[in-house]
């Protein structure tokens, strides 16, 4: 039993079955407080619109089909990137965890190509694919690179050699102690990874979109600025948050189910 | 009419000198149990690790079945000799030849960590100690049985992180036995857990032994529990053999007997006489 179970429970006042609600209250708070600002002409509308104008904004896009067409395309480029970098960056991190050669061969130049930033290669992939999609994807890709090579590859090499050796003795083969022992053991690692990187993902994203894009919810963020719709770039950015929050529960869920054995997920 | 059958749970199985029933049993074990295990002869073994030489020249011979426990100060290569002949390093010099052919699922090793997968569940553990016979129909009823033999029948499909250090030291021993070891190895097994798990656990290393006759090496630090288990108890210093006695005491042993206390008594003085003082 941790220290931390055996403490006096202090939630005893616990609210019955919202439970899941609980972690939305400090959003609605917010906002209530924010529409009351601006309803009492505290906050003027050219600083921060209410968010019944921004709702209202909202309300318009979505039946002229503009805004849905903006988070598809965003979404589209945000998880093929993250197929694309996340992939390559797991078979790095499985390649040299596994392989001492490849290793040697390899970690060097990725570390050294990893503290560049890659935001700063912008204007030079504009220069190679213009505004195209690819040049996005690349972009995302890039940065999703290397979170998950790096926890890929801690993951794997901070699988408890013990338990390798034991695999070793009960005669496990390469393919079966890989499977069993240190993919598992890797796995933990390689979901704090997969958080980082779909922050990183949103984030290049977001980036890339403003700067060289002519769709996407960036793009619908700057046209906005452009003739000065401050609902529409408020909810921009209001759909950047929940999506960011919606990737991260997928990762969340997904954690949960396969890393049932750990200790941190059998609270009940 | 029937005296109704009172079961003892291993863990509570403490030893009662009153508990006739499992006296008698154990006698009967004693005079049935066939010997299965693997003899084990070691000619001039040595094992270096760089310049620093840990094992200068071992020659023993293990009949099959006895129960040989190792014991010495830390550091005295006690463990590499155990890692030697479970063949999971290679010696320096010197030869170690089991009786028969020995298959890798002949021998078998428990350490003082039960090195249990997490991610398994109990009885999935258990499976792993198949070796190549994993995948066969019966490995599952197999490793069921073995769950058994250890008391754990009901934890088999919890994950091992809701196990207690007992519980999870037999899960590591019913996948030690799950194979049907002919020579069942084990490093300080029991080095982690506390007194009086300790005791119980030791009561089933004899059991096992007992019903399953298969050759048994215990290297342990605790001389106490040395001479409650073995038949022989070995005294390693410096690298070397050092003492090599019998323990001539009849089973079922009583913990803390006259004479299994003059033993240990005996053996303590050896070890400890580089010592100013055996006194407390």
């Amino acid at each position: 039993m941790s220290i931390v179970e055996s403490l006096p429970r202090v939630r005893a006042w616990r609210l019955p079955r919202v439970d899941g609600l609980t972690q939305w209250i400090v959003p609605l708070v917010i906002i209530l407080t924010w529409q009351a600002a601006s309803v009492t002409g505290f906050m003027p509308a050219r600083v921060m619109p209410a968010p019944s104008d921004v709702a209202l904004a909202g309300w318009k896009l979505l039946l002229s089909g503009e805004l849905a067409q903006n988070i598809w395309v965003s979404f589209w480029r945000a998880s093929v990137g993250f197929l694309i970098g996340g992939s390559i960056g797991f078979a790095f991190g499985l390649a040299n965890g596994l392989s001492q050669l490849s290793s040697k061969l390899t970690d060097t130049t990725l570390q050294m190509v990893r503290n560049v930033p890659h935001l700063a290669l912008i204007p030079l992939v504009i220069l190679w694919f213009g505004i195209d999609e690819s040049a996005k994807l690349f972009l995302v890709a890039l940065g999703v690179f290397f979170p998950i090579y790096l926890n890929t590859l801690h993951g794997i090499r901070t699988v408890d050699p013990q338990l390798i050796e034991m695999g070793r003795i009960y005669g496990m083969s390469n393919g079966e102690l890989f499977r069993r022992v240190i993919f598992p053991g890797a796995l933990p690692s390689i979901f704090v990874g997969v958080r980082f990187a779909l922050g990183i993902m949103w984030l290049t994203l977001i980036v890339a979109e403003t700067i060289a894009a002519s769709s996407g919810l960036g793009y619908m963020a700057m046209q906005a600025r452009e003739f000065m719709q401050i609902d529409v770039v408020v909810l921009s950015i209001l759909i950047y948050a929940l999506l960011g929050k919606v990737a991260d529960s997928a990762s969340r869920l997904l954690e949960r189910l396969t890393l049932s054995w750990h200790p941190a997920f059998q609270k009940q | 009419m029937q005296q109704p059958l009172r079961v003892v749970p291993v863990e509570a199985g403490l030893a009662d000198p009153r508990d006739y029933v499992g006296q008698a049993r154990d006698t009967r074990r004693a005079s049935q149990a066939p010997s299965r295990g693997l003899g084990l002869t070691i000619r001039g073994l040595r094992k270096s690790f760089g310049d620093n030489e840990v094992l200068r020249g071992i020659d023993l011979h293990i009949p099959a079945g006895q129960f040989v426990a190792i014991v010495g100060r830390s550091g005295c290569g006690k463990s590499t000799l155990l890692r030697l002949i479970a063949g999971l390093d290679k010696p320096t010099a010197g030869s170690i030849g089991f009786g028969a052919e020995a298959r890798a699922e002949d021998i078998r090793v428990m350490f003082q960590e039960p090195r249990l997968l997490p991610w398994a569940r109990v009885l999935s553990n258990v499976e792993v100690g198949l070796g190549r016979d994993r995948s066969s129909a019966d490995a599952r009823a197999r490793a069921e049985q073995a769950l058994a033999e250890v008391g754990l029948a009901d934890k088999r499909e919890q994950w091992p992180a809701v196990l207690s250090g007992g519980q999870k030291q037999r899960v590591a021993l019913a996948r030690a036995l799950v194979s049907r070891p002919r020579v069942l190895a084990f490093d300080e097994p029991l080095g982690a857990l506390d007194a009086l798990t300790r005791i119980s656990m030791q009561r089933l290393l004899g059991r096992v032994w007992h019903d399953q006759g298969f050759t048994a090496i215990l290297v342990t630090h605790d001389v106490s529990e040395a001479v409650a288990l073995a038949d022989r108890v070995l005294v390693i210093e410096e690298g070397r053999i050092a003492h090599d006695m019998d323990v001539d005491v009849v089973r079922p042993r009583q913990r803390g007997s006259a004479d299994l206390a003059a033993l240990e008594g005996g053996i303590l003085r050896d070890l400890l006489k580089g010592d100013d003082s055996t006194d407390l």
